[in-house]
């Protein structure tokens, strides 16, 4: 991999601060500026708080339903099988991150050994 | 490790402060957690043909796991600039709150604006998290300088952390790669399971999982808003049901 393809084209990096950075931090710096007089506890923000963690959960649902890159190769019940699978442990194991995310890789790799 | 308590002569200097704030990085799980969400986005932002310096960037800049997730996979799958931006920004609503709950943490009545420019930067769920469970014990004019700290470790863990799973996409076999990508929905489905603590959230959480294939059938290039829109706004009926209501 030479330099200028670990640095990439300037105009993604470009495509960055338009489309990440700066919609990304108006809410900080906003937060910042205004916080002082905002109820923490108000019923619009307990709504924001909803919209924005369903909005997690489509990301996480979109990268297991239609899968970037290599993890296209792995069929469609494994990958499901892998979160359902992780979800259990998960909560078996009073909310462990760690033994969710094991099993549900373990659940993945040796359904993809057992395929072949 | 245990932090000195809150009269010791250890927390006069402010770079002490700061030190001891980046050792706190190694008192959580989190910072596991951390790791692995962005071993998983490093190996993301490969797969979907965005230069290292471009997710290094992105780390350092936007610093926040779902936002950048949102970034890489609207634009990788053929999103237009202001339809990735509107789904980035609509995640980043969360930011709001957080940063408008955290800074009275670590506010003196003498504190200006501009102190305060890279703690609200550093806030994500994690330093939001961690800055509730450490900030009671450390003395109140030295939170900035150790929320800094702590900001600074955790962000060079993750720009770690998002080189060696560039390097590991690049390299690995096809089923190693796909176990590095599984990592992030796994990472962020549980830890933000973890984090719902009221009955509105888990609705929020397994109704965003569940409406999100539904919104893409309809292909309008905004699938993720409109499912978390709907998902949210029933989440937020069922509190309103349950705690306003009562």
């Amino acid at each position: 991999m030479s330099f200028a393809q670990l640095i990439g084209d300037w105009h993604a990096l470009v495509v960055l601060f338009v489309a990440g950075v700066v919609p990304n931090q108006i809410w900080r710096m906003l937060g910042l500026w205004f916080g002082g007089g905002i109820d923490e506890g108000s019923e619009l923000l307990v709504w924001v708080r909803a919209v924005a963690t369903a909005i997690l959960a489509g990301v996480i649902a979109q990268i297991v339903v239609e899968p970037p890159g290599a993890l296209a190769t792995v069929p469609d019940v494994l990958r499901y099988g892998a979160v359902g699978a992780g979800l259990v442990v998960f909560l078996l194991t009073r909310r462990s991150i760690f033994a969710g995310v094991v099993t549900g890789e373990v659940f993945m790799l040796a359904g993809k050994w057992w395929l072949g | 490790m245990a932090l000195p308590p809150l009269d010791s002569p250890q927390w006069q200097s402010p770079w002490r402060a700061f030190a001891w704030g980046l050792r706190s990085i190694t008192q959580t799980i989190l910072t596991i957690v951390l790791f692995v969400t962005y071993l998983g986005i490093g190996a993301l932002a490969h797969d979907t043909h965005f230069s290292l310096a471009w997710a290094l960037a992105s780390t350092l800049f936007v610093w926040a796991g779902p936002a950048q997730i949102i970034l890489i996979t609207t634009l990788g799958s053929g999103a237009t600039i202001i339809q990735s931006a509107i789904a980035v920004t609509v995640s980043a609503i969360r930011l709001f709150p957080m940063v408008v709950s955290v800074l009275p943490l670590m506010r003196t009545p003498t504190t200006k604006r501009r102190e305060l420019f890279f703690a609200a930067h550093l806030t994500a769920v994690t330093l939001w998290v961690e800055c509730h469970r450490f900030l009671p014990q450390v003395p109140r004019e030295r939170r900035i300088a150790f929320v800094n700290g702590l900001g600074f470790g955790l962000v060079s863990v993750c720009l770690v952390a998002n080189t060696v799973g560039y390097f590991l996409a690049a390299n690995l076999t096809q089923t190693l790669g796909a176990a590095i990508l599984l990592l992030t929905p796994l990472s962020f489905l549980f830890s933000t399971a973890r984090n719902s603590r009221e009955v509105g959230d888990v609705v929020a959480l397994a109704l965003g999982i569940l409406l999100y294939p539904l919104a893409a059938k309809m292909n309008s290039g905004l699938d993720i808003l409109i499912s978390g829109v709907v998902a949210g706004t029933i989440a937020y009926g069922v509190h309103w049901w349950r705690e306003v209501r009562a």
